[in-house]
């Protein structure tokens, strides 16, 4: 193993702020689902890393877990998105004022 | 020290996260983040877990990618261009991301983390395999009913009523 748990874990952290600086500055509704996207992906790789250098199969297994939640979630938000396009005409969550249905 | 492999990956997934989120074409920007998913993959590989990295490809490459893209095609073609962000949020958002960046990487450069190497063989798929077929079934099939769910629920709140009573 060349590489060590310290520069996973870095790349991890880079793109954790990433994501929360798109989270942040961000209106966008699709861009925002990127940045939540970016945020797990960070999450899965840490468990991952820590679960070669362990080394133990149960993060492999917690990650393939978290991906496919990840998946169900994307096509959820996805749906809502296209819900909310269809009565505000727009994908700027600042004209999402009354989400109730 | 990290190898010449290992920082070409992670140029490109850091460097298509940012294209990602501030490409002004949302076309390009979700086909930046295809780039980030599959770096991650590429981390999988290096990290010697196959079988997670061709679930990352399969699902997230493969399946999520291809969903925002359809996303994105249905959206008006002025928004997909425009770029919807709070200019007075921009430099305090930046500020915050260094903010988390920096504090985490202090911590963690100045825990224990730091030192840990392995020379272990890595875990076999199939006890991936096997674990998920003993110990972990019963979250296995509450997972599959989650997935039916989510489905069934993203078609029934993306379902057109008007349409139908127009034709009728």
């Amino acid at each position: 193993m060349s590489n060590e748990l310290i520069e996973f874990v870095l790349v991890s952290i880079a793109l954790l702020g990433i994501g929360i600086y798109g989270l942040s500055v961000k209106r966008n509704a699709i861009r925002m689902l990127f940045a939540v996207e970016i945020i797990v992906n960070a999450a899965n790789l840490n468990l991952v890393a820590f679960a070669r250098f362990m080394p133990h199969s149960g993060g492999q297994t917690l990650a393939l877990f978290s991906i496919a939640i990840a998946a169900a979630e994307v096509a959820v938000g996805l749906a809502l998105i296209i819900v909310a396009y269809r009565m505000y005409k727009n994908i700027d969550i600042a004209d999402f004022r009354s989400l109730k249905g | 020290m990290a190898d010449a492999l290992f920082l070409a990956i992670s140029i490109l997934t850091i460097g298509s996260a940012i294209a990602a989120l501030e490409m002004r074409s949302l076309v390009y920007g979700s086909i930046a983040l295809m780039g980030t998913l599959g770096g991650i993959a590429g981390f999988y590989v290096m990290l010697d877990s196959t079988f997670v990295a061709m679930f990352q490809l399969a699902v997230y490459v493969g399946s999520i990618a291809v969903l925002i893209l359809f996303t994105v095609m249905l959206v008006k073609r002025e928004l997909i261009f425009k770029k919807i962000e709070d200019p007075k949020r921009k430099f305090a958002g930046i500020g915050l991301m260094l903010i988390v960046i920096l504090a985490l990487g202090a911590i963690i450069m100045d825990s224990g983390i730091k030192t840990i190497t392995t020379d272990s063989d890595p875990v076999d798929f199939r006890e991936i395999g096997g674990d998920f077929l003993t110990y972990y079934w019963p979250a296995l099939i509450l997972m599959a009913l989650i997935l039916a769910g989510s489905v069934m629920g993203a078609l029934v709140l993306a379902r057109r009523e008007d349409t139908v009573e127009n034709e009728q």
